[in-house]
């Protein structure tokens, strides 16, 4: 009833191989694009901008890239953190050294520095897998961590060890920096996050995302097959990087617009992330949006029920808020396994179904 | 469901859209997290002195204020959150108490033209209003506190303290970080050697630390922390018998959480404060009368005259002055933010003044100028008495050495200046 698939045919590959094979699914994402990229700027303000939907679209890249290493390559990262710090330091390096040079291209180039990082993080996954490589990228989170720390010109050698995103511009609109208005500080994270996720989703289902997912199944099969695990697992790393240090530069320029290494970057920001991807689904896109939702707007909504709507003491309300965040996310894992994702695609097996399912 | 939970935020969020009739000052707060045993007294002062206001003179000027609560947990992006949340309330004034939130919020409230008072933290070059429009750090910021600490310790060493080590236990964060470099200025200058180490935060893990203090054998101990890593390391002092009067913290490692955790090892260790402790002040007659016996006291008042409890209180006097000042100057009593920066900049807070607000000798005298927005930097010491459960001030308010803070302060704030594109005003 409310998929119509009667006389949605498909007459070639290209058709049938599409990301949203179902007429209604692909107008729904059109109609969800417009919304996003023309109603949502003219109605924004700076409440909804730097409390829910940039935090959100940061965390939903930081996520993808993670899913891209752990959800379709097999890799379990606590680096993420760390990850981010560096593509923010890098974006910090390169803003305040080339003024001149677009921010863009700034944050595309820490997120390249950081894929050169993770990459080289990425080494003993070569060797390691499962818990093992896991503690091998917490070393990665804390060397980070303490390196943005201890070297002082990664922070220009401010007294405070504090980095500050000065104001740059993209045709004359403030993206960082104070003076940002709400609506640009969406839109830059929204181009960001819709490009990256049309990219991861081209990724995984071309040749490089099979390499990844028949490593991640069986490493030794993959290998059998002709997968090179090098080339493999550390493409994987890179591209995940990649995304992760996007998020991080985005996440200090556009939406803190100052940052310190152990505050906003420590490994709270790694399990963050883990669990968006854990709750909202492994290897999956949509997932990655799921759980950043779930994790970042969640918390917000509560604090707001409670603390203006029901008037609670703030403390208190902090408190509920952890227990209520803790149980639902215990509740969701035990009704569905494979996180938010899945739940939505058995959601819509029924939908297509109803009302007469067989 | 998803509409359904779209719908129940929006409502959330118009609901937190208030009247706009008093005057509004939020208390981001933190009852929470590893920071909270500190901060929840800090925020209890801070709200009962504006219930006092409220309910003795029925507001200032005629006006009631309202201080909006918003939990942080000391967390800079849970700070942005509240900020946003808050700001559009018409908030005049925003106290975040953590280095942290203040250093997200300075660029934001110059382009939204709020006031950020953060006394005893934040951003020390904040101290230079020239720079800093927007922000004020009276009455004492970090650098103030260390160069007074190094006074009293020269005082105790008949005016010299060549040779001597100090170590600077300090939390590994911004606000931590701090004071080092007036450190090694003043290291300088007096020929003491320092010796630099950060515990990782939120602090619960020192051992290494203290190992090597119990190994190098420093002669004095200085500390910066915060929240849990106080009372860690007050711990850990007691564990390897460092001489407790040789172990001076900063402004926000003298109250009682820090110390009773400890019990009598604790004796004899000194802090660093800008303010009174204590009930013996007039005042308390009064928020006995009109906050305590009533039952409106935040909490239940459980924390009324401790340190911290002071100093949320002598923050909100500073704010309530500076709002009285603003009202005068600008001949209405329903102020905007603007015209409480203005009111911040004229005010004068006279030891009579302190006297006739019941709070007699509580704090320096406070005054502000167009380009100083941090006072006179005056600052004392207390000691801790194990036995009788309570602070004793044993310094009266010294003056920092401003001949080696104002280079170091003009240097950063032009640095600041330099990064943001500010030109000087004044």
């Amino acid at each position: 009833m409310f998929y119509r698939e009667a006389g949605d045919f498909k007459t070639s590959y290209r058709d049938d191989g599409q990301t949203f094979p179902i007429k209604l699914d692909r107008w729904g994402y059109y109609a969800i694009l417009a919304v996003a990229f023309l109603v949502v700027p003219l109605v924004i303000d700076s409440y909804w901008a730097n409390a829910v939907l940039v935090p959100f679209l940061i965390y939903a890249i930081a996520a993808l890239g993670l899913n891209i290493l752990t959800g379709y390559a097999g890799q379990v990262s606590l680096g993420t953190g760390g990850f981010m710090a560096v593509g923010a330091y890098a974006v910090y390096k390169l803003m305040v050294a080339f003024p001149g040079v677009p921010i863009v291209v700034h944050i595309i180039l820490a997120g390249a520095i950081t894929a050169v990082v993770g990459m080289l993080f990425g080494l003993p996954s070569l060797r390691i897998k499962g818990f093992y490589l896991a503690v091998a990228t917490l070393a990665a989170q804390f060397f980070l961590v303490w390196l943005f720390n201890k070297v002082p010109w990664f922070y220009n050698y401010s007294a405070s060890g504090q980095i500050n995103a000065p104001e740059r511009t993209i045709l004359g609109w403030a993206v960082t920096g104070p003076a940002t208005s709400a609506s640009a500080k969406y839109l830059i994270c929204l181009c960001f996050a819709v490009g990256l996720a049309w990219m991861a989703r081209n990724l995984t289902r071309g040749s490089v995302g099979r390499k990844w997912m028949a490593i991640r199944d069986m490493d030794i099969a993959a290998e059998i097959i002709g997968v090179n695990p090098l080339t493999a697992k550390l493409s994987a790393f890179a591209v995940s990087s990649f995304f992760v240090g996007i998020a991080g530069a985005l996440l200090f320029s556009v939406y803190l617009g100052a940052a310190e290494a152990s505050e906003a970057f420590g490994i709270n920001k790694s399990f963050l992330v883990l669990f968006m991807i854990i709750i909202g689904g492994l290897g999956s896109i949509f997932g990655s949006f799921a759980g950043a939702a779930f994790l970042v707007l969640l918390p917000v909504l509560l604090k707001n029920v409670l603390v203006a709507q029901f008037g609670w003491p703030t403390d208190l309300a902090a408190h509920i808020e952890l227990m209520i965040v803790g149980a639902l996310i215990v509740f969701f894992l035990i009704v569905e396994p494979h996180g938010l994702a899945r739940l939505w695609a058995l959601t819509k097996e029924k939908l297509r179904l109803w009302p007469f399912p067989h | 469901m998803k509409l359904k939970l779209a719908t129940v935020a929006l409502g959330a969020v118009m609901a937190a859209a208030p009247a706009m009739a008093d005057l509004v000052v939020p208390n981001l707060s933190y009852r929470t997290g590893p920071y909270g045993a500190n901060g929840t007294q800090y925020a209890d002062g801070f709200n009962d002195y504006f219930t006092l206001l409220n309910e003795r003179d029925g507001g200032i000027g005629g006006e009631k204020i309202r201080t909006p609560e918003c939990e942080t947990a000391y967390n800079t992006e849970k700070g942005v959150e509240c900020y946003e949340a808050t700001k559009g309330s018409g908030a005049l004034v925003y106290n975040p108490l953590s280095t942290g939130i203040t250093y997200q919020l300075i660029p934001k409230v110059a382009a939204d033209k709020i006031p950020l008072y953060t006394p005893g933290y934040g951003r020390t070059s904040a101290k230079n209003g020239k720079v800093f429009e927007w922000v004020f750090n009276a009455p004492a910021n970090y650098w103030d506190g260390a160069s007074v600490a190094i006074k009293y310790l020269l005082d105790q060493n008949g005016g010299s303290l060549e040779g001597k080590k100090i170590a600077l236990v300090y939390h590994n964060s911004a606000y931590g970080k701090e004071p080092i470099r007036t450190l090694q200025e003043l290291g300088k200058k007096h020929g003491f050697t320092l010796t630099e180490l950060p515990v990782d935060p939120p602090g619960q893990e020192q051992k290494s630390q203290w190992l090597q203090i119990r190994r190098d054998k420093p002669d004095y101990v200085l500390m910066w922390g915060w929240g849990v890593m106080n009372q860690t390391a007050i711990q850990e002092a007691a564990n390897i018998r460092f001489p407790m009067e040789n172990f001076i913290g900063t402004y926000w490692s003298g109250s009682e959480v820090d110390v009773k955790p400890v019990g009598a090892g604790a004796n004899g260790y000194k802090a660093l404060t800008f303010h009174g402790v204590g009930m013996d002040y007039p005042i308390y007659e009064d928020m006995k009368k009109h906050v305590i016996d009533p039952g409106k006291a935040s909490q239940g008042g459980q924390f009324v005259g401790s340190v911290l409890y002071s100093r949320g209180m002598y923050a909100g006097v500073v704010i309530a002055e500076a709002i009285k000042k603003a009202q005068e100057l600008a001949g209405t009593s329903q102020i905007t933010a603007a015209q409480l920066r203005d009111g911040f900049e004229a005010l004068d807070i006279t030891p009579e003044r302190l006297a006739e607000l019941g709070l007699p000798d509580f704090g320096p005298e406070i005054k502000m100028s167009c380009d100083n927005h941090g006072g006179s930097g005056m600052a004392r010491l207390q000691q801790w008495d194990a036995s009788a459960g309570k602070w004793t001030l044993i310094t009266d308010f010294t003056q920092p050495d401003q001949d080696v803070l104002d280079p170091l302060i003009l240097e950063d704030s032009e640095a600041y200046a330099k990064e943001a594109g500010i030109s000087p005003r004044c």
